[in-house]
């Protein structure tokens, strides 16, 4: 029989101090983030394969991440456009439509798959040891690479429609890092739930529809009613659309005070996403 | 076989590379199954969330040895792998206290960490990230890893397509594909056919040669008084007998009996 080389790369631990200990306890929110970067290299595994299995199951590939907004934009045109057209502001309507479907995507998409990746790796976290946090973490990751995907289309409609491209626009990846630690942050917060009560995925669905409707991604700003500017101020999404698509829609970069608001509220909610999260760490094998 | 024993065990006092200290785990095991938030909260409200406790492991204190090769036998639901999850950190005991003084690599259960729908190749990388390894790390080994396994037919094929015996084969070869300082074996042997398990084995030895800690748990008597220097006995979660492996599963047979 064939004997087999083992590598042999071990470095032997110092054996007065232990690599874990169960009784010394640094706080988790703290101890998660150092384990994330210990495995960055599982995260990347876990966003490549999310990637590949989703391309190769589906017949369209990657043109069905790019298709898919396209074709609601389009519908949504279609009904919208000449309903909306009166107060439309001055960029052509597909470009309003398909920027705002980009990033209510991308928040919806993220959300879900955090959920979902936690009760898919649930499995796993009773089996071995990873860093509870790395599901959403990784489905974050997978639903920035679709958005990035799904960007292109946005450009394409652009160039069709023939909307001013502005300087403003180099403001984007800031804006999409804004709406990616409050994705995060959510995500972390409702999978956490999740966990511990499945229900909470179906009744998220219908939370997710209601606020689709209440979040101006079909609809200009402008028609909203007075009586209702307070309800759309406190959704978190309105501020991220506006950050998001000032320099699309204005060919200028947000104003300061929608920046400082956005940004507020990312750094808030991947905070207490976070804190929630990893408050429950000990129980997540327990328990799911 | 013979049993060689560490050389570097042989002369120093032996140094713990798992320690546990009054160690217990429960489980919480709702008396009526509460799976909605919706009936939870009502629960709350009407304080009626009611719990049944279980102790998977009971008060259990234990010290391997660096260089050691430690078997742990037992009846089933007797706590074995519950033991070996407080041990690589899965679990945080409920009471008590765990110390580790290396790098373990837990070899999964059958399948977890597997993506059906992926290649073995693709799985490969995928099951090294898992254990801490990057993507240089496992392509440096691929080949070895393929070639112990025997399955370089099938590599590029879902995984989903493989038998038992296959996924075994191949959890196997990237969980040992780099020399851990720590080695968890949770009854995977078992599946593999005779002349895989001899390779398996083989390999286990050599490594405990080069100074490696390896625990393993297996309901085959004879492998682990083949392969272990010591091992323990665990019933309903305490610890019945520990000694050399010949003691021990004479104890456990004579206790079953
Ligand atoms: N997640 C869990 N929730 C509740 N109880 C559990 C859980 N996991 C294990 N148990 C209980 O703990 C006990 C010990 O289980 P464990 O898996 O450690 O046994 P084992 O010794 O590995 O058995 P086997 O030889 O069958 O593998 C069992 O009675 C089991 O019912
Ligand atoms: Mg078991």
């Amino acid at each position: 029989m064939v004997k087999f080389q083992v590598v042999n790369t071990q470095t032997f631990s110092d054996k007065k101090k232990p690599l874990y200990d169960s009784a010394k306890r640094v706080s988790p929110a703290i101890a998660e983030i150092r384990e994330i970067g210990n495995y960055r290299h599982l995260l990347a595994q876990l966003v490549r394969r999310d990637i590949l299995t989703r391309y190769k199951r589906s017949f369209l590939g990657v043109a069905w991440t790019m298709l898919n907004p396209l074709g609601t934009m389009l519908v949504m045109t279609f009904v919208f456009s000449n309903i909306f057209k009166a107060s439309m502001p001055s960029v052509p309507f597909p470009v309003y439509i398909l920027s705002g479907l980009v990033v209510w995507n991308f928040f919806a998409q993220g959300t879900n798959a955090s959920m979902s990746g936690l009760v898919w790796g649930g499995n796993l976290l009773q089996r071995i040891f990873v860093p509870r946090t790395i599901f959403a973490v990784s489905a974050i990751g997978t639903a920035l690479v679709n958005t990035v995907i799904a960007l292109v289309p946005l450009v394409i409609v652009m160039l069709i429609s023939k909307a001013t491209f502005s300087w403003a626009l180099l403001f984007m990846p800031v804006a999409i890092l804004l709406i990616t630690c409050f994705t995060l942050g959510f995500g972390l917060m409702i999978s956490s739930m999740a966990a511990f009560f499945p229900d909470v995925m179906e009744m998220y669905q219908i939370l997710l529809t209601a606020w689709m409707y209440l979040t101006p991604i079909i609809y200009p700003e402008t028609i909203i009613p007075e009586r209702f500017h307070l309800v759309y101020r406190l959704n978190p999404m309105y501020w991220f659309l506006r950050v998001f698509r000032a320099p699309i829609v204005d060919q200028a970069l947000p104003s300061l005070r929608d920046f400082g608001i956005a940004s507020g509220i990312a750094i808030v909610m991947l905070i207490v996403g976070w804190l929630i999260f990893t408050s429950k760490s000990d129980e997540y094998a327990y328990r799911i | 076989m013979p049993i060689v024993s560490n050389p570097s065990s042989q002369n120093e006092t032996p140094a713990p590379i798992i320690n546990l200290e009054n160690v217990s785990v429960r489980y919480r095991l709702p008396s009526e199954r509460i799976g909605t938030l919706k009936e939870y909260t009502i629960r709350l409200l009407q304080r009626r969330v009611r719990h049944r406790d279980f102790w998977a492991v009971h008060d259990l204190s234990l010290s391997i040895n660096r260089g050691e090769v430690f078997g742990i036998v037992g009846d089933n639901g007797a706590g074995k792998s519950t033991l070996l999850k407080v041990i690589s950190k899965v679990l945080r005991p409920t009471t008590g206290r765990v110390r580790i003084y290396g790098k373990i690599a837990p070899l999964l259960e059958l399948g977890a960490g597997f993506h059906p729908e992926l290649s073995g190749r693709e799985n490969v990388f995928l099951n090294g990230a898992l254990l801490g390894y990057s993507h240089e790390e496992m392509t440096a080994v691929f080949d070895e890893v393929v070639d112990f396994s025997e399955l370089s037919e099938f590599i590029d094929a879902p995984i989903r397509t493989y038998s038992s015996g296959m996924y075994a084969r191949l959890g196997f070869a990237v969980a040992t594909a780099h020399q851990p300082e720590i080695l968890i074996v949770d009854e995977i042997l078992s599946v593999g056919d005779e002349a895989f398990q001899r390779k398996c084995t083989d390999r286990i030895t050599g490594f405990r040669e080069n100074g490696a800690t390896v625990l393993m748990v297996s309901h085959n008597l004879g492998l682990i008084s083949e392969m272990c220097d010591r091992a323990a006995w665990l019933d309903h979660g305490k610890l019945m007998k520990i000694g050399t492996a010949e003691e021990v599963i004479e104890m456990y047979r004579e206790g079953f009996q």
